[in-house]
């Protein structure tokens, strides 16, 4: 009995050790409106054939943690399985009154607002939980933006490998040159959440992502 | 520290030398940050605070909002001056890091009701105020 107990108790920290995880963590982090949910359901619908959350042009859209388990994807024959995690997007401030200009009523703006700030909390506590993080910035905003700089900054105080994508390619505005200025020591793909625009490239990108998770 | 102040309806910039932070502890830091700008004053931070504190600082902002009659949240940009430069600015930054701490940066934080953005780029920080 005591030989069994202990047998399964070196097995389970040799496989802890050695063993590679079954499910890679991917989370979505990102400012709000810079198309987390967009990339994490085009990614469900390639692999999955459904959506993992709703989109909208009102900011804070995502106000809880979204997952999808065992999503895989295939490339050169190899095989990649995720639980992606979609989280609220980061900001510094919410203010009910941005909300009444996309037409919501002001109890339906301010339960939102409160929603919102509940959902940056839970964001920011889900990131020692990640194994792996890709940070979606619109690329035709101003990628030096502090809420930017401090996901990038904490993902890697924790040595949590990162890729930066930048979306909206398909805007005219969109400027890649920019955000890989911003963020010259991390790989950054361009892509179009919306069209589908350079998906294979993120792809790659992504497999090379999961190598570095230990 | 040195602070400009008239009377309630101005604006009022309080300056902090990193000096003033340098021996508190995460919290006390934070605490004393959303305290200044709680007085609806806008802070410019000699030095940076660490990643895990601007976090910090996020969630308790976002606790506060919803809690504290006509606050909205803060804007905060920082600027250093190894941002950006090629390897031999990076080590020199490095170095300077070692010796000097965070101090080598400057931080703005800004209650968002009286601050509309923050412009930041690798060289200037822009501060846009809201008319009232």
């Amino acid at each position: 009995m005591v030989i069994k107990i202990i047998r399964a108790f070196t097995k389970r920290i040799f496989n802890s050790i050695f063993s590679k995880k079954d499910q890679i963590k991917l989370g979505f982090y990102g400012p709000p409106n810079a198309g987390k949910t967009s990339l994490a359901n085009k990614i469900c619908q390639d692999w999955v054939g459904e959506d993992l959350g709703s989109v909208s042009k009102v900011p804070h859209e995502t106000r809880e943690i979204q997952f999808k388990e065992k999503v895989t994807i295939e490339k050169n024959g190899k095989k990649l399985e995720l639980k992606l995690i979609d989280t609220p997007g980061i900001a510094t401030k919410v203010d009910f009154e941005d909300f009444l200009k996309f037409g919501l009523k002001r109890k339906e703006a301010q339960a939102r607002a409160k929603e919102a700030t509940h959902g940056i909390i839970e964001s920011i506590k889900w990131l020692d939980d990640m194994d792996a993080v890709v940070v979606v910035l619109d690329s035709s905003l101003n990628p030096y933006s502090q809420v930017n700089v401090t996901i990038v900054g904490n993902l890697v105080a924790r040595k949590i490998p990162v890729l930066i994508v930048g979306n909206k390619i398909d805007l005219k505005k969109s400027d890649l040159k920019k955000l890989s200025e911003a963020f010259p020591e991390y790989a950054v793909v361009g892509i179009s959440a919306r069209t589908g625009d350079n998906m294979e490239e993120f792809y790659e990108a992504l497999f090379k992502l999961v190598k570095k998770v230990k | 520290m040195s602070s400009k102040k008239s009377d309630n309806k101005d604006l009022t910039i309080h300056f902090m030398p990193y000096s003033e932070i340098e021996k508190e502890n995460s919290s006390n830091r934070i605490k004393k940050i959303l305290g200044i700008i709680l007085q609806n004053k806008i802070i410019v931070l000699q030095g940076r605070l660490r990643y895990e504190e601007e976090t910090r600082l996020i969630e308790d902002t976002m606790a506060l909002i919803g809690n504290v009659p006509g606050f909205r949240g803060i804007e905060i940009a920082e600027i250093s001056s190894g941002e950006n430069g090629g390897l031999f600015d990076l080590m020199k930054h490095n170095i300077v890091k070692i010796l000097v701490g965070e101090r080598d940066a400057m931080t703005v934080i800004g209650p968002a009701n009286l601050v509309k953005e923050i412009k930041r780029n690798p060289k200037k920080i822009e501060l846009m105020l809201k008319r009232k």
